[in-house]
């Protein structure tokens, strides 16, 4: 008999048939008997002082159980610097603040009620930009930064806009650069996007009479919610229960806490009813979170050889009104600042701004895509002013065994190969030396990204059997789409060689009953929630067999797991799995061991702290994924427009657990990353600090019309150390190089440099028009 | 004004008694609690709540209930049954063009009106019947390439995927 494979052979997604027949029920699909329903009080000012908050007039309203404001509930929130409060308390700082909440018997009441909340407010002056923010002078966003509770690794100035600053210094920049015989310094932009999951944030929260708090949320990180609502409201873990059903996508918006304080603020004066909290598209937009802008202006110095000797960069991040997880991004854009490429001497600052924007947080790539964008535009310009084919200039720089990341770190034999991720998207797409039609060009870009975390984020996961040797697989860990049950289904079936229809993975977590985990972010739940679950197998075949070999008289070593038993070579003898996983009774009645169950964890091995004046550290992080992407485009010169016709794809992801699920990251991430290349935009009208764009009509993510006509991925597997099988994450790799492979597309179809994102045709046509490329103007 | 209406939803006659306002959405959510047609913008942009008004693609967001009245209505949860699931329905799964499941209703029922228009869609015509369906996270690709296969099951008057498990979750 061979042995079952269900690693990187593929089987259909273990949620996938209460997707397809809409069984699958999310936050908002959820009914509880006598639910509010609520309407949050937004600021329309971008910066001002809240004098007076008023609802006695939204209480009166018919059909309104609750209001709240500020003063109710004054407390900090906020992953890693606590900077907001549930509602505003004395100050708004971006248009969409919540100042106060209502909850009502029915929506049109709440909507009513809202508007009936009286504020007072005296404007103050907004800024928008982070270079604004940093300039002398300018007005304070958070007057009390160096008052909030941080945690140690980050730095907010207090005094000043800045929420964080890493530094980066490695061997001696200056020196470096003055003997090189080129330098090069250009500055890119990246604005403010939004997420866009299609399931709009949703949270349902109860006090019950007891006092216990009940939360279903549209959440990627139950247990961090639950670790921050009880921060914030100074309530016991012990009564605080979070419980994430289905969730419709999530892409870094909902990490982290959201909607959940302001649910718990108003149940905790609904008499104990449910109170739901739904944004609607255009709340999503404005009001939760996005993804942070950036300037990045980089240095390059290189010598004659074509290496890079130095490098400086500079990257300045428009965090917007709240920096409590996005200033974890301005760390690991500083970690990561060189890319994929080994720079021996490096000046690197990546500096966190607070602006009256829209609040900043994790979006797929965590600062990866908007650094890659300048990162990966500068390696093909300095390529093309040295006169070195773009793809030699790569690979004679890129990162790989043996060579020395940015922080000191120095990759071992199992790192990934970027270079082979390189060679074989220039294979399939043959950048190098190819003759091109007019107005049609090639580009490539890298992409590398490590797990953005605490060093001692941790998963746990259980494992447990059913009377009929069902093995139910408990995870933390959310699959909003990336395939994480499935994932789990697969490791399990393979350690244990039982069939995925004999595996159910409870993955719909309910702190209440599921083991721990810290959050579903970072590409870490293949590799954390893999790692655990094979241990966990591990001990349950020990188990097994132990049992087994009590109850057959014979030693452990002669025992085999098979599928669904345990077998005994040398007597040919087995025991059903349904024999054992409650207990191996004996013929005389008397029973042995007991329902078979295990627990195991990961925890990232040896992660030091980086040194807090250079970012020297020899494991910062716990792996990194290397990958780049090429991308084939067309421009019409008399239109401007670009239309991208091929993407190559390829990742060193260790080991592909699932062809189709990695398929699905690859084409996701690569249209994502297409649409913010060359489709969207977060518009801010200056005047107002409106979000002039605040919906889809206006706001446009790719559609099937936009898909490229070819999307090719390919996968290097050298295998991770600490991986699962060799795993190592992908979920977010996928969109990091997009938008800069077409940009330097751009460049070669047509000679022409857009370096602010997105690659509009208005912005094509007008380069064009500059160069007297298109049509006259 | 409230008014009823009867609507058959799924092989079954519904009567109501519904607001002049109450989306059709809302009707089948709401009321019914049929949860598979998802709000996601509520001003028909996005084709999650789509469900099928005899046999056309609709976005229920955009209807009202009483507009409906006398009206067939088809939503994910009377398209097909998980051992006898519609051929898309097999399609998405044998293809993991299923990610996060928010559009997927939505983007299966446009593609079964798509089908009962036009048997042998092309990828173009396929890309264009479900280019007001919007999915944040699989890219589209395998999608396609499930529309494409389902077709063909469709042709040949197939009602289920033989390579699906019966059960899978």
């Amino acid at each position: 008999m061979t042995d079952p494979r269900y690693v990187g052979v593929g089987f259909p997604r273990v949620d996938g048939l209460e997707k397809v027949t809409g069984a699958a029920r999310y936050t908002a699909d959820l009914k509880f008997p006598r639910m509010l329903h609520a309407a949050v009080v937004r600021s329309p000012h971008p910066h001002a002082r809240v004098l007076d908050v008023r609802l006695e007039e939204a209480l009166a309203v018919p059909g309104v159980r609750a209001a709240v404001a500020g003063r109710d509930f004054p407390y900090h929130t906020g992953i890693y610097l606590k900077d907001q409060t549930v509602f505003a308390t004395d100050r708004v700082r971006f248009v969409g603040d919540p100042v106060a909440a209502v909850a009502a018997e029915i929506p049109e009441a709440a909507a009513e009620a809202a508007s009936r909340v009286q504020v007072d407010y005296e404007p103050l002056p907004a800024i928008y930009d982070a270079e604004a923010g940093i300039a002398p002078g300018a007005p304070l966003v958070h007057p009390d930064l160096g008052k909030y509770e941080v945690v140690p690794w980050i730095t907010p100035q207090g005094g000043t806009n800045v929420c964080n600053h890493l530094k980066v210094r490695k061997g001696d920049y200056e020196a470096a650069l003055r003997a090189c015989p080129h330098a090069f310094t250009w500055t890119y932009r990246v604005p403010q996007v939004q997420h866009v999951p299609m399931e709009p944030h949703c949270s349902v929260a109860r006090f019950d009479p007891a006092g216990k708090v009940i939360v279903h949320t549209s959440a990627q990180s139950p247990f961090t919610v639950r670790h921050l609502l009880c921060a914030c409201f100074k309530l016991s873990h012990g009564d605080v229960q979070v419980v994430v059903p289905a969730v419709g996508g999530g892409f870094g918006g909902k990490a982290g806490i959201n909607l959940e304080p302001i649910a718990v603020a108003l149940a905790m004066r609904a008499g104990g009813r449910p109170v739901r909290v739904m944004v609607d598209r255009a709340e999503e937009f404005y009001a939760t979170v996005v993804r942070q802008g950036l300037t990045a202006t980089l240095t390059t110095g290189v010598d004659r050889n074509g290496k890079v000797q130095a490098q400086k960069m500079h990257y300045l991040w428009n965090c917007g009104a709240y920096g409590g997880y996005g200033v974890n991004v301005v760390r690991a854009a500083g970690y990561t600042c060189g890319g994929a490429y080994e720079f021996p001497n490096v000046w690197g600052d990546s500096i966190g701004v607070y602006t009256n924007r829209p609040v900043g947080s994790a979006y797929r790539g965590f600062g990866m895509s908007e650094i890659h964008w300048a990162l990966e535009q500068q390696m093909d310009r300095v390529a093309h002013e040295v006169g070195i084919d773009p793809i030699d200039f790569r690979l004679r720089n890129c990162l790989g065994p043996g060579k020395a990341t940015v922080t000191g770190q120095v990759l071992g034999e199992h790192a990934g190969r970027p270079d082979k991720c390189i060679e074989r998207v220039d294979a399939a797409l043959k950048i190098r030396g190819q003759k091109r039609r007019r107005f049609t060009g090639k580009g490539i870009a890298c992409a590398v990204k490590a797990p953005a975390m605490p060093n001692n984020a941790s998963s746990s996961v259980v494992l447990k059997f059913a009377e009929d040797a069902t093995l139910e697989v408990l995870v933390s860990g959310i699959d909003y789409g990336q395939g994480l049950m499935t994932v789990a289904a697969a490791f399990a079936a393979e350690a244990l060689k039982l069939p995925p229809e004999k595996v159910r993975v409870r993955g719909k977590p309910d702190t209440d009953l599921s083991p721990y985990d810290w959050q579903t972010v970072a590409s870490r739940q293949t590799w954390a929630t893999g790692n655990a679950i094979l241990r966990a197998a591990a001990d349950v075949k020990r188990q097994l067999l132990a049992m087994a070999a009590e109850a057959l008289g014979v030693p452990v070593a002669e025992l085999e797991l098979e599928m669904e038993e345990v077998v005994h070579r040398p007597s040919d003898r087995a025991l059903p799995l349904t024999a054992l996983v409650m207990g191996y009774q004996f013929p005389d009645g008397h029973t042995i061991g007991g329902p078979v169950a295990a627990t195991a964890s990961h925890v990232p091995e040896g992660l030091l702290y980086l040194d807090p004046e250079t970012s020297q550290s020899p494991k910062p992080v716990a792996k990194w994924t290397f990958g780049a992407q090429g991308v084939e485009v067309t421009v019409d010169p008399d239109t401007g427009q670009l239309s991208v016709d091929r993407v190559v794809a390829c990742y060193d992801v260790g080991h592909v657990v699932h062809p189709g699920l990695i398929r699905g990251q690859t084409y996701g991430g690569v249209v994502q990353g297409l649409g913010t290349a060359m489709m969207e935009e977060l518009l801010l009208d200056e005047q107002t600090g409106r979000v002039r764009n605040a919906a889809l009509m206006d706001y446009k993510i790719p559609t099937t019309e936009d898909l490229p006509a070819e999307v090719e991925a390919y996968y290097v597997e050298t295998p991770q150390e600490d991986g699962p099988m060799g795993a190592r994450g992908i979920g977010e790799h996928t969109l990091i190089p997009t938008a800069a492979a077409i940009a330097n597309a751009l460049f070669d179809a047509c000679g022409i440099r857009i370096t602010e994102m997105p690659i509009t045709a208005e912005k094509v046509l007008r380069a064009l028009q500059e160069q007297g490329k298109g049509p006259p103007r | 004004m409230r008014h009823e209406i009867t609507v058959r939803v799924n092989g079954v006659s519904e009567t109501h008694t519904v607001a002049d306002n109450q989306t059709l959405v809302s009707f089948l959510r709401d009321t019914l609690d049929l949860t598979g047609a998802k709000e996601g913008c509520n001003e028909g942009e996005c084709g999650a709540c789509v469900v099928l008004v005899d046999q056309k693609a609709v976005n229920s967001c955009l209807m009202l209930a009483v507009e409906a009245d006398g009206h067939e209505v088809t939503t994910i949860e009377g398209l097909g049954r998980p051992d006898q699931l519609h051929p898309l329905q097999a399609a998405l799964l044998h293809h993991s063009a299923v990610q996060c499941g928010y559009c997927t209703p939505g983007m299966i029922l446009t593609a079964a009106a798509l089908l009962h228009q036009n048997p042998s869609p092309t990828e173009a015509d396929i890309r264009a019947a479900l280019a007001g369906n919007l999915c944040r996270c699989t890219g589209y690709r395998q999608i396609i390439d499930a529309v494409i296969e389902a077709s063909s099951h469709v042709r040949a008057n197939a009602t289920t995927e033989p390579r699906m498990p019966r059960r899978l979750q």
